[in-house]
């Protein structure tokens, strides 16, 4: 536990409003969205300024505690669940401001707290474009989505959030500021410290200002729904869209679970014997939409979609997208717990993928809805149980280790955007080797050398 | 001890619920007070888990979580968002209840909600003499809104600026009103509210004027008690049931096609909730509350759906921008019927604020425990109504008026604040 007067100290230097030692508001930072065991931490504290959040980092390191760093709480792999009941809880939410968004050079500065859709908003604001848009946008943090590298529905054409950052600035484990990267498009200065510190999850720093590259939006757009009797058929026609050198900025798919759940929901007339359903949608120059749509459209029947939807305008194609939106809801709503996956794999591997996914669900008797971005093969395989029937959730956990099995197996990777954290780290040197394990985990102890930095997360240190 | 596991034992009836929630966190983006305070506890992902730990034992300080249940404007606004649809506004109800059992109810609580407004009459004699008093205590905001506030009692009300309690109340005004209907005209039971009866009660008449206009027979008794809508928000379940026998005394045996309110609280709680505490009476007050919540209307909704009141195009006219009530929109679905009522008034023109949807920081009780939250949050609302470029900002319920009126008072904005039904008065 943490002092009396450590406490008094915290309250000294952030004022007592931002730190949080009740029982009630510590148990309120014992969680996140992963589906783990919540650990209560000895105490949450809420830096307002960089410079203060600077002195946290090199005061609990002194004192040999613990930290984990906060910013909405939305990881699914537990990488924001506290190591420890000794560790300290730093939130970034009071450190939301950004900074500069300039129009001339297309960048941003931002705090680590800004909140992704917020600032992608404000960026809009401006006529320009920050594509990175994962599922939890509406409350995540710019902070959070750095240490996951988070990814979205963009994916294929316009990359995720590591595209998008410029520079990084971050505290070290004692405390100390490390600057990297710059306002400009090339930098070789020093190591690409901030590429380090990109999906680190929280174990290398606390990242404190980013640098983030923005872009001139699209000028049109079009987007359709193909439906298809078979889920082989809508992968060979994603293959075939990028084999005609097209790449949609959306390219999203359901299956047939997926789409009778939604169904039985909605009501919306979906086609409930499809065996897929993929939502397409091109951007850009208003003459390359054009071509692009038609390309789309050739390759789609070329593959045997029973049909293909074209909204007239934007009313139509909120109501056609209202099926991907509802997925994760409606699915969530059958079941008391959802565990929501994101193994990936080569977009070509994703009928085998799928085919796996089904026979695993069925040999464990688990009630599985996939959806997820087909253009980049990251699959949201998502298990539908109650955990509290221990007997059910053990099967979802065997259920899961041998997806995890497979999607090795064909080339893929444990984790499309979700993150380690400590959900997955068991699997790691599956996916890599034992030799990535070490060196990370030396890597981690030159830099924390006394095991701070949300220390089981990841390799662990 | 033993207390402490019978309360775990009343939440754990909530688990099934409660583990609903797959702490996506997603209520983070509409929470009003989360937005004010940024605390975990303070948004219905943090609140659910230690209602749930309470259930299971592993957090043992009702207190503080009667506390940390109290932090909330039960708008509805995390229920209507969320991913897997946890019945969010239930949990609290029952939370709050039990809890608050546990904790004993404040005794001035206990006397508001179980005596004063349980009794109509005793309740309309201490506001028809609280009246004339007021003029010695309060002194006028000098504001657009027609204000009050009051130094000498800022150790109870604090910096607010109100609206002064009517010289006559509504009720005192037109007197109980139970017109006959003739072959083929509609009847409405008009339940003015609280707030409509003793404050607002120009909106009270503008609403009589336009059923009048639209020859609706009225049925109106003078002595309503409260909807019970603070007292189930305080966690005094008797209180409400108190309130509702009066009320259906009132109301149970009448005939009438619709009840209409112009309180955007008033009528999701007699919709959702009468039916529900109704069942603690006994069957028959369960069937007629049912009875009386299938015809009750919000008088936007009712003017425009059943009277058919038809918007007209004026892009010249006075500036208006309309604020959706927590109630009206997140729990009736209410959001096109005001608007399209304020335009039935060809001397405006409607302008959308940005969030017009975001709670206005008022919720009952919340903004008399948490003023400073309270205020906090109508500032943003205050700002977003003063970048509409409007010179009327519009509400369908009359705490969010109150509300709306203290935060443009205090910020000295030359805006009035008119219900819908104010607006379209106006034209008649």
């Amino acid at each position: 536990m943490v002092s009396q007067g450590l406490i008094s100290d915290f309250e000294r230097m952030l004022g007592k409003e931002n730190v949080f030692s009740s029982e009630a508001d510590l148990q309120s930072y014992s969680y996140d969205s992963a589906v783990l065991e919540p650990v209560i931490p000895s105490l949450v504290v809420r830096p307002t300024t960089t410079e203060k959040l600077g002195e946290c980092v090199k005061k609990l390191y002194d004192n040999g505690i613990p930290m984990t760093v906060r910013g909405a709480g939305t990881n699914l792999s537990g990488g924001t669940i506290p190591d420890r009941s000794e560790t300290v809880v730093i939130l970034t939410n009071g450190l939301n401001h950004i900074l500069e968004i300039n129009s001339n050079d297309l960048y941003a500065v931002v705090e680590p707290g800004v909140i992704t859709a917020q600032f992608a908003q404000a960026v809009a604001e401006k006529k320009l474009f920050y594509p990175p848009d994962p599922g939890s946008q509406a409350v995540s943090t710019i902070g959070g989505n750095i240490a996951e590298n988070a990814g979205g529905l963009r994916g294929l054409k316009y990359g995720v959030t590591k595209d998008y950052v410029m520079g990084v600035e971050f505290f070290d484990a004692t405390g100390e500021i490390v600057k990297t990267g710059s306002r400009t498009v090339k930098c070789v200065t020093g190591y690409n410290l901030a590429g380090m510190l990109i999906q680190s999850e929280g174990t290398l720093g606390v990242i404190s200002k980013a640098i983030l590259k923005l872009i001139p939006p699209p000028k049109a757009s079009r987007a359709m729904m193909a439906v298809f009797d078979d889920m082989q058929n809508a992968a060979e026609a994603v293959a075939g869209i990028i084999a005609a050198h097209v790449l949609p900025c959306t390219l999203e798919f359901l299956d047939n679970n997926t789409i009778v759940r939604v169904d039985d929901f909605t009501h919306s007339g979906l086609p409930r014997e499809a065996g897929a359903i993929l939502l397409i949608e091109v951007d850009g120059h208003p003459a390359q939409v054009e071509d692009d749509a038609l390309a789309v459209e050739r390759v789609l029947k070329e593959n045997k979609a029973s049909a293909v939807h074209i909204p007239k305008d934007a009313a139509e194609k909120f109501k056609l997208w209202e099926a991907r939106r509802m997925a994760l809801p409606v699915l969530a709503r059958c079941r008391p717990t959802t565990v929501l996956e994101d193994a990936t794999v080569p977009r070509s591997q994703i009928p085998a993928m799928m085919k796996a996914v089904n026979e695993i669900a069925a040999k464990y008797k688990v009630e599985v809805g996939t959806f997820g971005h087909a253009g980049d093969g990251n699959l949201h395989p998502t298990f539908l149980c109650d955990k509290r029937n221990k007997e059910e959730f053990h099967r979802v956990e065997m259920a899961i280790d041998e997806m995890f099995d497979v999607a090795i197996k064909l080339q893929g990777t444990l984790s499309g955007e979700h993150g380690i954290g400590t959900a997955k780290s068991k699997w790691m040197e599956k996916e890599t080797s034992r030799g990535t394990i070490l060196f990370s985990q030396r890597l981690r102890r030159a830099l924390d050398p006394k095991g701070l930095l949300n220390p089981t997360k990841l390799v662990g240190i | 001890m033993e207390d402490l596991q019978a309360l775990a034992k009343r939440l754990m009836a909530l688990d099934d619920k409660l583990t609903d929630c797959m702490r996506c966190g997603m209520c983070q983006a509409v929470c009003p007070m989360f937005g004010a305070s940024g605390m975990e506890a303070d948004v219905a992902r943090g609140k659910l888990a230690l209602i749930g730990n309470m259930a299971h034992e592993l957090f043992r300080d009702p207190e503080s979580l009667g506390d940390k249940l109290g932090r909330c404007l039960l708008c509805g606004s995390c229920q209507a968002a969320c991913p897997p649809g946890v019945k969010i506004m239930e949990i609290f109800r029952e939370a709050r209840e039990v809890v608050h059992s546990y904790l004993g109810l404040h005794p001035a609580k206990k006397l508001i909600f179980r005596q004063l407004l349980a009794r109509p009459k005793l309740f309309n004699a201490a506001m028809s003499i609280g009246a004339p008093l007021q003029k010695l205590v309060f002194r006028s905001s000098q504001d657009s809104q027609g204000t009050v506030c009051s130094p000498m009692l800022n150790f109870m009300l604090g910096d607010r600026h109100i609206r002064p309690l009517a010289s006559q109340s509504l009720h005192a005004k037109v007197g109980a009103l139970d017109e006959r209907a003739s072959v083929g005209q509609l009847k409405v039971a008009f339940y003015p509210g609280c707030l409509g009866d003793k404050m607002y009660t120009n909106m009270g008449l503008a609403c009589i004027k336009a059923l009048h206009y639209h020859k609706v027979a009225i049925y109106m008794p003078s002595s309503l008690a409260c909807c019970g809508i603070p007292a189930v928000s305080s966690g005094d379940g008797q209180g409400m049931v108190n309130q509702l026998k009066v009320n259906l005394n009132l109301l149970a045996d009448k005939s009438f096609d619709y009840l209409v309110t112009p309180c955007g609280s008033c009528t999701s709680t007699i919709k959702e909730l009468w039916p529900e505490y109704a069942e603690r009476i006994d069957a028959p007050s369960k069937r007629a509350a049912e009875e009386i919540s299938k015809k009750t209307m919000d008088i936007n909704a009712f003017l425009i759906d059943v009277l058919h009141v038809e918007p007209k195009a004026n892009k010249e006219g006075v500036k208006v921008t309309y604020h959706d009530s927590c109630h009206l929109k997140k729990s009736l679905g209410v959001t096109e019927q005001p608007r399209k009522l304020i335009q039935a008034n060809g001397k405006y023109t409607l302008v959308e604020m940005k969030e017009a949807d975001r709670c206005c920081g008022c919720g009952g009780s919340f903004n008399l425990f948490h003023y400073d939250y309270s205020r906090n949050i109508g500032q943003r609302k205050r700002d977003n109504v003063v970048a509409s470029g409007a010179s009327v900002v519009s509400a369908g319920c009359p705490a969010c008026m109150m509300q709306l009126e203290d935060v443009l008072s205090h910020n000295n904005d030359n805006i009035q604040v008119k219900h819908p039904i104010e607006i379209y008065a106006e034209s008649l």
